[in-house]
């Protein structure tokens, strides 16, 4: 049979990669879904060291202060899908929090649209 | 990153109860200036997803022959703009292509907007995306990169190609400057508020 990769093996769809090996396979995390720019901060919960995964341990060592779930994968380097993954299992253990941003779309007042506009006109 | 400090007494820092977060997509066909428009107005940073193929990528794209393959790896733009010390903007740039709609999906819930960035020499390239917001009642704007070499269209002609409302804002820019950027960004947020005062803001999710 011929064989189709060729379709798929182009820049665009990017390599054939396997980063859910980090993640034992998993695709789809635990819990709650949570936005991209959701607040991630670690707790004060001890963590023992050696019974995280190396890239367990970065993400939470980059939630020491509060970020978001798009700015810690683009830190660490690894697909959005893991980090997802890795942050569940965190959120499991009792290490981080992750919480809804304060103004999502469908509850952004007036007022909040015009601060964006003078913060934009400002830059 | 200028997030606040955590207390001395080790409870949570005060920023992650109060900073509010504002998405806004940007989309358009490759090599259309995505990238270089976020990296004029904001910190870009690179941003990989390697997701799941969903069923609807699936029917999209013939995996015929690479049935294994069941992830594909995108990567977007991210950039973001701190406005304030507590409201942060994230632009947000993804491929136009329908094989792309499933990151769309979850980028745009609770987005403020969307800018469809094209190219008048391949307007063609801005349907899947006009079409994707549209059908979704994502309030977006037009903004026109003009390409040096490429000859300028007039807005309105655009709009009939495009098959766009009269009201919808339709911008030229040049997607390296800080300030063009800056004013696309604006226009949209006007267009929000605009868009706002006629129907309740609930239909943008």
């Amino acid at each position: 049979m011929p064989s189709n990769d060729e379709r798929w093996l182009d820049a665009e769809a990017g390599p054939v990669v396997r980063p859910y090996a980090l993640t034992q396979g998993r695709t789809r995390h635990t819990g709650e879904s949570f936005d991209l720019v959701a607040s991630v901060v670690a707790t004060h919960a001890f963590a023992d060291p050696a019974s995280l995964a190396p890239e367990h341990i970065s993400v939470l060592q980059l939630a020491r202060v509060p970020t978001t779930v798009a700015d810690i994968a683009s830190d660490v380097d690894l697909p959005l899908g893991v980090v997802r993954i890795i942050l569940a299992d965190l959120r499991e253990l009792g290490l981080v929090v992750i919480s809804t941003p304060v103004v999502m779309a469908e509850r952004v007042d007036r007022h909040t649209l015009r601060e964006v506009l003078n913060g934009l006109r400002g830059l | 990153m200028d997030y606040g400090v955590s207390d001395s007494a080790g409870g949570y820092p005060k920023r992650s109860a109060q900073y509010r977060a504002i998405k806004i997509l940007l989309a358009g066909g490759f090599g259309v200036g995505k990238t270089t428009l976020v990296g004029a107005v904001s910190e870009i940073r690179p941003l990989r997803t390697e997701e799941p193929l969903t069923e609807g990528s699936l029917r999209t794209d013939s995996t015929a022959g690479v049935e294994g393959k069941t992830t594909t790896t995108v990567a977007m733009d991210f950039g973001r703009i701190s406005l304030r010390s507590d409201l942060v903007l994230y632009l947000f740039g993804t491929p136009g292509q329908q094989r792309f709609w499933f990151m769309w999906d979850e980028l745009a819930i609770g987005a403020l907007g969307a800018v469809v960035l094209a190219d008048t020499r391949r307007l063609a390239d801005s349907f899947p995306a006009i079409d994707y917001f549209e059908r979704r009642q994502i309030p977006f704007i037009v903004a026109l990169n003009c390409f040096e070499g490429a000859a300028r269209y007039d807005t309105e002609d655009v709009r009939l190609a495009l098959d766009l409302e009269p009201d919808m804002p339709i911008v030229l820019c040049d997607a390296r400057s800080k300030e063009s950027a800056k004013e696309v960004l604006i226009t949209l947020v006007e267009h929000v508020l605009v868009t706002a005062s006629e129907e309740p803001l609930s239909g943008i999710a």
